[in-house]
């Protein structure tokens, strides 16, 4: 490796995974107060479970990919298996909305 | 229809896209992830807006309100799923050194939106008045 990254890539991309982070967040937490907005139910209760673990489960892929960005001076390629665990996540937390909307 | 599934294979196996041309430099990869993390926070504000619709817009009617938020959900969808295979396009074009492919999406996502944007102004005002 030779010295540092003039434009900081890997810096960058890591930002950018926090921030996409940070977005699933808000629309994690849009989906728990939308679903117990009506006292707890079944369904409720239930949504806001399965809406927590697509939240970790993306913190999860985002974690990796982090630590994979910081540990090498010249990262590889993002893995096209976590590329599509993050939009099923995301495609996941869109159909449970879907089944607190209807 | 037919590029688009044989696309999806490759979501998942990270050794077929490396099968074929040669590695591009690791910073065009990069720049390529931040471009897909970019559509994929874009699927999820679209997505954070259909709750939205259906939270803060209690007063509309039924259908309305539905098909709103139904409508920023889909396309909240579409656009995490396009994230993605645009992503192994482009990834594709660069090992093989051709040009980056090109794209209808973003045209056809900015004029839905501003569909939507367009009908919750009348429909939010028509409920004012109504």
């Amino acid at each position: 490796m030779s010295g540092r990254d003039p434009g900081l890539q890997p810096e960058r991309t890591r930002l950018a995974w926090r921030r996409t982070t940070l977005a699933s967040t808000v629309v994690a937490v849009l989906a728990a107060r939308n679903a117990l907005q009506n006292g707890p139910s079944a369904i409720g209760l239930t949504v806001c479970a399965v809406s927590a673990l697509l939240w970790l489960g993306f913190l999860l892929v985002a974690h990796h990919r982090i630590s994979t960005l910081a540990a090498t001076g010249r990262p590889t390629a993002l893995a096209p298996r976590h590329a599509t665990a993050a939009v099923l996540y995301t495609v996941a937390l869109a159909l449970c909305a879907t089944l607190l909307v209807l | 229809m037919i590029p688009f599934a044989r696309n999806v294979r490759l979501w998942f196996a990270p050794q077929r896209i490396r099968e074929e041309g040669s590695t591009p430099d690791y910073r065009f990869s990069l720049a390529n992830e931040r471009t897909f993390l970019a559509w994929l926070r874009t699927a999820l504000a679209l997505i954070g807006g259909g709750f939205a619709v259906d939270q803060f817009l209690p007063d509309l009617r039924w259908a309305w309100r539905v098909g709103l938020a139904l409508a920023l959900l889909a396309s909240g969808v579409l656009c995490a799923l396009r994230a993605v295979n645009h992503w192994v396009r482009a990834e594709q074009a660069m090992r093989r050194g051709e040009d980056l492919p090109l794209s209808r999406f973003p045209t056809v996502l900015s004029l839905a939106v501003a569909v939507v944007a367009v009908a919750m102004v009348v429909v939010v005002i028509a409920g004012w008045e109504g």
